[in-house]
Order: C-alpha cells, then sequence, then structure tokens
C-alpha cells in the first residue's frame, strides 16, 4: 500500500505534503468532535509539516506556474513550519488550561483547531506561490482565518479588536491588490498576456523592461497595503487590540509569522523595483517608515499597562527595525534584516508563551497585577526573563546579534540614520527592562488567583517549547553555523 | 474582435456609471438608498465586466460579471436591507464630515487619479488606460466613505464599493488571469458571511452597530 502510495506522481514532492498537510487537517479537524483529540491532531499535523520543510533542503522541486523555492523563500517555510509546530505544542497546553476554566465551548474549540491548521496553510502558500495573484489571495484568507480566531472569545473587547483588525486589514489588503494589478500592467507589455506576467520567477528575470513610472506607482500602494499587515506607523492601530484580545497562541503567530509573511509580500515587490533599475528606489520609504514605527513602538512600550499590549508594540518596534534595514540594503544590512526576522520570530513567540501561562496563572493581563514571577514559578520566570532579555536586546544573546548589525551596517554607511536608530533602541530598551523588573522580581502577591493546580505533564508541554525557542536564540548569539551564515549571505545578495 | 471607436467608447460609458454610483454613495442619507445605490453600482460592474469580456475576448469575464449581478447586486444588499429591519438599525446615516465637504473630497480625489494614472501608462492600451484612472477613483471614493461614515453598515458598503473600484481595474487589464477575479468575488463571499456572523455578534454585545459605540474601548485605559 505503502510502495503504491509512493508511486504516485507528486508525492515526493516536499510542497505538496508542506500545502496537503494544513489544508487536509483543516478539514479534518472542523469534523472532529473531542478536542482532546483534535489538539493531539493538530500537533501532528504541524511536526508532518515541518518535517516535510525540511525536506526541502533535500529536494527542492523545479518552479512551476503556481509554486516555486529559492533561497529567501525556503527559510522562511522552514521557519513558519517550525514556529507553527511549537505554537501547537503550546497550544495542547494553554487550550487544556483554558477549558479546565471553561472559558471555550466545545463548539469554538473545534472551530479554533480547524482554524489554526487553515491559517498555516494560508501562510504557507502565501510563502511559496509564485504568482502574485495567488500570493495576494492566501493573505487575505490569513487575515480572514486569523479575525475568526481574534473574535474567539466573544467579549466585547475581543470583537472590537477583531472588527478594527478586519476593517483596517481588508483595506490594506484591498490596497494591496490594486498595487498587484498595477505590476501586472507594468508587466504584461514585456511579458504578454496571462500568468506568465505574474510569475515572480519570470518578473524578475524581465523586470528591466517594465515601465518604470507604473512600478512607482504600484509600489505605492503594495506598500501602503501590505504594509498595514506588517504593522508599521502610522497604520499599526489594529496590532496591539488584535494581539491583546485574542488566544495566546494566536498572539504567538501573529507576531512571530504573519508579520514576516507580510514583509516578504513586500520584499518580493521590492525585489522587481530593483531588478527594474530605473524606478524609484524604495529604500528611503522602507527607512523612513521603519524609524516612525521603532520610534512610536519605543514611546508607547512606555505606558503600556496589559502585558500582551506590550509585547504587541514591541513586535511593532522590531518590524520597524526589520524594516529599516532592509531599506538600508546592501548585503550587510539585508543579512542583518534576515537574522532579525528569525531572531525577532523566535523570541516573540517565546515571549507569548510565557505571557500566556503567566496571565492564565494570575488570572489577569494587568501588568500591575503581576508580581514576583521566578520566585513564584522559576522554569517559567526565568524563562520569561531570558525572553525579555533577549527582545530587549542584550548581548549574547541572538537579538543583540541582529540588532547590532543593523547599526553598525548603517553606521558604517549612512552615520547621521544610525543616532535615531540607536537611540529608538535604547528608548524601547528601557521601557521593557523597568517592566521586566516589575513583573519578575519582588514578592509574589499574597494569594494566587487562576489555576495554580494545573497538571505537570501540561505545564511540561507549555514550557518546552519556550526554553527550545531561547535555547536556539542563545546559540544563534553565541555561534552561528558557516552554513547559516553563507546561505543568508546568498540571500541578502537576492534582494539587492 | 476588432476594437472600434464604440468598444472604448462604450467601456468608458460603462466605467463612468460605475463611478458616478460611488458618487451618489457619498451623499445618501438614508440606509436604504444607501444599498439600493449601491446595487446599482454593482450593476454597473456587472455590465462593464460582461462588455470587457465581448471586447477582449475573455469568455471567463463573463463569469465575473455574473457574479457581480447575483451576488452583488442582488443577494447582498437583499441581505442587508434584510439585517437592518430585523435588527432595527437606524435608518438614517450618521456623517463624520458634512456631505458638502464629502463631495469636494470626491472631486478632489478624482482629479488626483486621473493626474497620477494618465501619465505613467503612456504605453498601455488606452482602454485601460482610462480605465483604469476610473478604477482608481472608484477604489478612493470608497476609501473616503469608510472614513466619513460612522455606521457599520454604510463602512461595509464603503469596503464593497472599494471591491468594486478593484475589480473594474482587474476586469480592464487586458488578459489577467481568472485566477485573481474569481478570488476576489470568493473572499468577498465570505468576507460577507464574516460580516453576518459579525453584525448578530455585535448586537448581541451592544445593542447597537454604530462604531462610534464600539470606540469607547480604545487602547488599555485601566
Amino acid at each position: 500500500m505503502i510502495e503504491r502510495l509512493a508511486l504516485l506522481p507528486g508525492l515526493e514532492n516536499p510542497l505538496l505534503w508542506i500545502l496537503g498537510v494544513p489544508l487536509g487537517s483543516a478539514g479534518f479537524l472542523a469534523i472532529l468532535r473531542d478536542w482532546r483529540v483534535a489538539t493531539w491532531v493538530n500537533v501532528g499535523a504541524s511536526a508532518v509539516t515541518f518535517t516535510a520543510s525540511l525536506a526541502l533542503f533535500e529536494l527542492r522541486p523545479e518552479p512551476t506556474r503556481l509554486l516555486f523555492i529559492d533561497d529567501f523563500n525556503i527559510y522562511l517555510v522552514v521557519l513558519t513550519a517550525f514556529v507553527g509546530m511549537t505554537t501547537a505544542i503550546f497550544s495542547a497546553a494553554y487550550i487544556a488550561r483554558e477549558t479546565s476554566a471553561n472559558r471555550l465551548s466545545d463548539m469554538h474549540l473545534r472551530f479554533y483547531h480547524s482554524m489554526y491548521q487553515a491559517f498555516l496553510f494560508t501562510m504557507l502558500l502565501a510563502l511559496t506561490a509564485n504568482n502574485t495573484g495567488v500570493m495576494w489571495v492566501s493573505v487575505e484568507a490569513a487575515t480572514l482565518t486569523t479575525v475568526l480566531m481574534v473574535s474567539l472569545y466573544r467579549t466585547r473587547e475581543a470583537i472590537e479588536a477583531a472588527w478594527k483588525y478586519f476593517i483596517l486589514c481588508s483595506v490594506g489588503i484591498g490596497l494591496a491588490l490594486f498595487g498587484t494589478i498595477l505590476v501586472y500592467l507594468a508587466a504584461q507589455p514585456v511579458m504578454g498576456d496571462g500568468p506568465d506576467a505574474m510569475a515572480w520567477t519570470l518578473m524578475v528575470k524581465r523586470a528591466h523592461d517594465f515601465q518604470p513610472d507604473l512600478l512607482n506607482l504600484a509600489f505605492v500602494f503594495v506598500l501602503v497595503g501590505y504594509g498595514t499587515k506588517v504593522g508599521l506607523a502610522p497604520l499599526h492601530s489594529w496590532l496591539p487590540d488584535a494581539h491583546a484580545e485574542g488566544p495566546t497562541p494566536i498572539s504567538a503567530v501573529l507576531s512571530g509569522l504573519l508579520l514576516n509573511v507580510a514583509l516578504y509580500a513586500l520584499l518580493r515587490f521590492k525585489m522587481v523595483i530593483a531588478a527594474n533599475g530605473r524606478a524609484l528606489t524604495p529604500g528611503p520609504l522602507l527607512v523612513m517608515m521603519g524609524l516612525s514605527s521603532l520610534f512610536l513602538a519605543a514611546f508607547m512600550l512606555y505606558r503600556r499597562g496589559d502585558i500582551k499590549r506590550l509585547f504587541a508594540y514591541s513586535s511593532i518596534e522590531h518590524m520597524g527595525v526589520i524594516t529599516f534595514a532592509f531599506g538600508m540594503g546592501g548585503p550587510l544590512a539585508n543579512f542583518a534584516g534576515l537574522l532579525h526576522m528569525t531572531m525577532h520570530s523566535l523570541t516573540k513567540s517565546a515571549i507569548f508563551f510565557a505571557v500566556g501561562i503567566i496571565s492564565q496563572n494570575a488570572g489577569t493581563k494587568r501588568i500591575a497585577d503581576i508580581r514576583g514571577l521566578t520566585a513564584t514559578n522559576p522554569v517559567l520566570g526565568w524563562g520569561f526573563v531570558l525572553g525579555v532579555l533577549a527582545i530587549a536586546g542584550l548581548p549574547p544573546l541572538g537579538v543583540f546579534m541582529s540588532e547590532f548589525l543593523v547599526v553598525s551596517s548603517t553606521f558604517a554607511r549612512q552615520p547621521l540614520l544610525a543616532i535615531p536608530l540607536a537611540l529608538g533602541l535604547l528608548l524601547a530598551f528601557g521601557a521593557l527592562i523597568s517592566r521586566l523588573q516589575m513583573m519578575a522580581f519582588g514578592p509574589p502577591p499574597p494569594t494566587v488567583l487562576g489555576h495554580g493546580n494545573a497538571s505537570t505533564m501540561s505545564s511540561i508541554m507549555a514550557l518546552t517549547p519556550l526554553w527550545v525557542h531561547m535555547l536556539l536564540v542563545l546559540v544563534a548569539g553565541l555561534y552561528l553555523p558557516k552554513e547559516l551564515v553563507s546561505w543568508f549571505q546568498a540571500v541578502a545578495k537576492l534582494l539587492g | 474582435m476588432v476594437l472600434t471607436q464604440l468598444s472604448y467608447d462604450m467601456a468608458h460609458l460603462i466605467g463612468a456609471g460605475v463611478l458616478m454610483a460611488g458618487f451618489q454613495l457619498l451623499y445618501q442619507r438614508r440606509l436604504f438608498a444607501v444599498l439600493n445605490t449601491f446595487a446599482f453600482q454593482a450593476l454597473a460592474l456587472a455590465a462593464a465586466a460582461a462588455w470587457q469580456a465581448h471586447i477582449q475576448n475573455a469568455p471567463h469575464l463573463y463569469v465575473t460579471a455574473g457574479i457581480a449581478l447575483v451576488f452583488k447586486a442582488m443577494i447582498v444588499p437583499f441581505a442587508l436591507h434584510w439585517l437592518v429591519e430585523r435588527l432595527g438599525i437606524h435608518k438614517t446615516v450618521e456623517t463624520a464630515m458634512s456631505i458638502g465637504w464629502t463631495m469636494i473630497a470626491g472631486v478632489a480625489l478624482v482629479a488626483l487619479s486621473i493626474l497620477l494614472v494618465l501619465p505613467v501608462t503612456a504605453n498601455a492600451a488606452a482602454l485601460t488606460r482610462e480605465s483604469l484612472a476610473m478604477a482608481m477613483s472608484v477604489v478612493l471614493l470608497g476609501l473616503l466613505m469608510m472614513i466619513t461614515r460612522h455606521n457599520a453598515v454604510t463602512q461595509v458598503v464603503g469596503f464593497m464599493a472599494l471591491e468594486n473600484g478593484l475589480i473594474l481595474a482587474a476586469v480592464s487589464a487586458k488578459g489577467m488571469p481568472l485566477v485573481v477575479e474569481i478570488s476576489v468575488a470568493f473572499s468577498v463571499l465570505v468576507a460577507m458571511t464574516l460580516f453576518g456572523i459579525f453584525f448578530f455578534r455585535i448586537r448581541e454585545r451592544f445593542e447597537t452597530l454604530d462604531l462610534n459605540d464600539l470606540e469607547t474601548y480604545r487602547g488599555d485605559r485601566q
């Protein structure tokens, strides 16, 4: 039976597995009644997807009209599948604790698991699509699935957050579609009618002949459109609400993965512009938006009272830094941007894992009510401390390394730009450290509300992904394997 | 089919119809009038798509036209009509900006899109150029409507008007693959069911659809 299956055409293509497994399990989970089984199916399906994504290193499929894999998206696919898997493990523990507190009904859970896999599917499709239209559709679908998950708790705040997220991102995505149509119009006289004029692999080769004015106009729409989804200031206002009100596993994948996917879409268009050569240089626009996001978020960090909002603003800050790095361009800054994208994904999702358990234990999301974490639960508390120190940019962790590279490469080329960048990073650093001190140290509150009696099994499952992520970030800060470095360098060249 | 002067003129006439409906949406004071105007815009869009299918010899665009006709011009307005009745939503439109100023802003946006689009599309087919300018105007007018109206229903209509502009752009782009049109229509369908769910939930929680009332919880006031 298995041999026969292996003979079927296409099954040896890892892409088929990467996309087929999440899609299939989304359907299966929608009809599966028992939520305990569903959490395990969710973990299993995500693990299979991750394994299949690793297979991409060994056998990379030829690009087709619909899907392709190149040096750039392969690393994002693997990262997405990895964080998707660890978040599924965390989610299993999170959901078990939420249901014991009776916060979610069976119907909601069925829906949640199905949407989780559907969300992974849309992100992976957006990353691997070789067609601007298909990519747009998948980003739109990713928005829809996350809107549904953000509103899961049905509280007033959750519905408001979901509504805001939905309206703002739909408009953003609409503008991105207009940009996509304009890019097609720029490509069509050169490449002829039909899907060829929307394929990334073919467009980049002949982008030199595209009409530059049209590309300029298109890029403005794409920047505003996908920029809304990246959460760049001043289009960020949906982001803190959506992060704060949804279930915490969703905050982790929103911050860690969806923002990256939107940025990826933006960078693909930037590659076409760069290949054209005569169109505007997108650099200054990206630098400006990056810096404004960094500053806005850095100041906002000081006034947050809600722990999930705090880290949502920190995501805006880091997306700003990454956008800034890609805006600077050149091999070193691009390298730093790619590294920072990876480090931020791993660290921020780890922080949200910790935040999820912390707020469940404390029964509140108010920073003022959270005290003495390292004393009440050392494994969790110190993991959280490590995560926040990492995201604040303290050496020797991986985020420091990438931030240092961004600052130093900027200093080498545009010293004046490096000053505001460093200032913004310092501001954010101060805010995060002062909040961390309040939450992590000091005497614990006298009574521990919520579920202090969670089973050891669910604690282990919730804490393992956190520590795995933090170890990876620590190792990356101390030592990056040569293969990884040369590969990032290749991608950095690709980005121009 | 050979592109004659007539085919250009017809395409522009229908496109102008869509744009005009976009303007009409800006000055409606009653909710049902907004829905009727939206239905008219969708009807004009269906005609535009069908005409493009005819002159570009692209039968798949008839599907887009059909979706616009059946779904956007009929089902959506009826469903919204029913929702408004059923939920007892206020039937007047609340504006954030006086109608006169809204119209002036609308005219400015149309001028802006013509000034932006016509110079940069010098190489594109004439048919595409002007339709694109009109499509962009419709998109911007939809955006304006979303900004200047408080009520959730009118915001949703503004969003769908924006989508109408996008589809107008997509059908006017010669030879644009089918995948985009169907997907746009499909996502609107999904979005619509979503809206429906939202309306009920919002109703359950707040007894109102006015987004202003939704804004009481903003940021993290403690």
